[in-house]
């Protein structure tokens, strides 16, 4: 009876096992191996080669002290990254505080959690789009600085700047930190903030002893979210930065349209292995099955 | 009643208001300029008011076909939620038991959601690449003939996409089963019921409502994908990508035409389900 149930454990699980293998795995497996083969103008060559790694680090031991092209792009990367972690994990956590502990009745929660998490189901572009009329030198902000006769000319940095790109990804992925940290809050059990504020805590206290230490693990897996999809993203930065701000997915982007797939796989690989530290160092801190 | 609102709640309301202004306002602000007079710009204020872009939108002629890429990108969707559907619900009941691999298995879909995008899909442009020389190359002769590529929409597109959708499905499956008392199906095999029995007149309407939701994620996501697609779509484009491509390019207010049309039909689908979800509920409720 256990064996019996245990293969149809197994036949019910295949299907996304070999969707899995066929679309995650293997692929993953083709980028390591394309990343150590050679390549000229025009195709990749099946032979060993270290050059996909050694043309992107080209020059930067010649360079020092000065940042090559690619650590310059990293140390962007990672900063541009940290930027909006620390603007979403904020934004993220006011919302979710305020949606699980100052609204009382269970319809309107649901509600209000729904308003939040609409835009979501929408299209990114388009989200990304929607600011050019609010940003752009003759749009709403603009027009409003200068009626109020704040600024004399239009501000430029407005649009297609790290401005821009900082603001759309917090746009974009606020709701993915806001998500789990809510999740944790609900679990919470409000016998113990009771019991804080019987025993005399301030509102603060209550929520730095109580509430934050309780919410971990909401904010590992919201951190984790955010972490690697703006490590990785390459579209944002493109569209909100005129195509003109790099980062460590637009590498990957540029090496493909140059049909330099050796390259684009090598920096792939060091993509990853950057992400993946930071996950690992993030994960260390929770166990996301139990968090569900 | 009666409690008195705190000052901290006001500032957290407000908070929540501009949140909530933030997530909307701008969108809001371009489906209003899709209806643009002809003279109007990409800009407020609006000059007139007109249909001429959503128009010059359907009648094609454009640089690009963008009511092929609509259909297509239609088509994949549904395709993408059907099976979105199916493979996570029959994963979803095999991890309610234990089997070989299932740790492995969980940790490699978490895997699949958090790599980057790029990654998985210039991998699944690489192995298809390959695959095509390969036939080329060492194929029989009857299919290395003609043969140009197998990397599509139904291909690696799918493919593609299914890696963004299905570890959703699964995290959803899992919410639902955490949550489920298996009384109800111990009480449907006490009386008789086959497994097969149970999940059809059980299990499966209880889980219902959470089903339609995995669709809800499967289409959603797969109608607005760009990162996984962007490698790995071959010759034809989806209607984000084509969208995306358009941005640098185009000065006029028909991009928002196209912006206002993609986010209809993701309303259109957000809003029936919600719809769905909550019939559901209601007539649970009722009974």
């Amino acid at each position: 009876m256990k064996l019996a149930s245990n293969t149809t454990a197994r036949l019910q699980a295949l299907p996304l096992a070999l969707v899995l293998a066929v679309f995650f795995l293997l692929p993953l497996a083709m980028v390591i191996m394309v990343s150590v083969w050679d390549y000229n103008e025009y195709e990749m060559i099946p032979a060993w080669s270290g050059r996909g790694y050694s043309d992107s680090f080209e020059g930067c031991l010649a360079q020092l002290p000065e940042l090559c092209t690619i650590l310059r792009t990293y140390a962007e990367t990672v900063k541009l990254c940290a930027l909006v972690w620390l603007l979403t994990l904020l934004i993220g956590f006011t919302v979710a505080y305020f949606l699980a502990f100052h609204i009382k009745s269970r319809t309107l929660q649901i509600a209000l959690s729904l308003l939040c998490t609409i835009p979501f189901w929408t299209s990114n572009v388009i989200r990304m789009i929607a600011w050019i009329p609010m940003l752009g030198r003759n749009g709403v902000v603009n027009q409003a600085l200068q009626a109020l006769h704040i600024t004399k000319a239009p501000v430029e940095w407005l649009l297609f700047s790290e401005f821009s790109v900082v603001l759309a990804l917090v746009h974009l992925f606020s709701l993915f930190m806001m998500v789990p940290i809510f999740n944790s809050m609900m679990r919470i059990d409000r016998a113990l903030i009771e019991a804080a504020y019987d025993a005399g805590a301030s509102g603060f206290q209550t929520l730095r002893d109580i509430i934050i230490p309780l919410c971990k693990p909401g904010i590992v897996i919201g951190s984790i979210f955010v972490i690697t999809i703006v490590m990785g993203d390459f579209i944002t930065v493109g569209v909100m930065g005129g195509q003109q701000i790099a980062s460590a997915g637009k590498i990957i982007e540029v090496r493909v349209n140059a049909l330099q797939f050796p390259a684009a796989a090598a920096n792939a690989v060091i993509l990853l292995g950057v992400t993946m530290m930071i996950i690992v160092g993030l994960s260390r801190l929770v166990d996301i099955r139990k968090e569900l | 009643m009666g409690e008195r609102r705190s000052a901290t709640f006001y500032a957290l309301a407000a908070f929540f208001g501009l949140y909530v202004l933030f997530l909307y306002g701008p969108m809001f602000g371009i489906f209003v300029l899709s209806f643009q007079g002809p003279d109007g710009g990409l800009t407020f204020p609006m000059n007139g008011v007109s249909l001429v872009w959503f128009e010059k939108l359907f009648q094609g002629g454009g640089i690009v076909d963008l009511g092929a890429a609509f259909w297509r990108s239609l088509a994949l969707g549904v395709v993408v939620m059907l099976l979105t559907v199916a493979i996570s619900v029959s994963a979803g009941l095999a991890f309610r038991t234990r089997f070989w691999g299932a740790g492995a298995l969980f940790y490699i879909t978490i895997a699949s959601l958090i790599v980057p995008s790029i990654i998985t899909s210039l991998g699944i442009g690489l192995e298809f690449r390959l695959l095509d020389d390969l036939v080329k190359n060492h194929g029989p002769d009857w299919l290395a003939e003609d043969h140009t590529t197998w990397m599509g929409l139904f291909t690696s597109g799918l493919g593609a996409h299914l890696t963004w959708t299905l570890p959703f499905g699964l995290l959803i499956m899992f919410a639902i089963f955490n949550r489920f008392n298996p009384a109800y199906e111990e009480a449907a095999r006490d009386l008789g019921a086959t497994p097969f029995q149970t999940f059809r007149h059980v299990v499966w309407p209880i889980i219902l409502p959470s089903v339609i939701g995995i669709g809800l994620f499967g289409f959603t996501l797969s109608w607005d994908e760009i990162a996984r697609s962007s490698q790995a779509i071959g010759e034809v484009n989806t209607l984000p990508l084509e969208l995306q491509g358009l941005t640098t390019t185009v000065t006029k207010p028909d991009i928002y035409a196209l912006g206002t049309s993609i986010s209809a039909v993701s309303f259109l689908v957000i809003f029936a389900s919600l719809f769905g979800i909550r019939l559901l509920q209601r007539r649970r409720a009722a009974r």
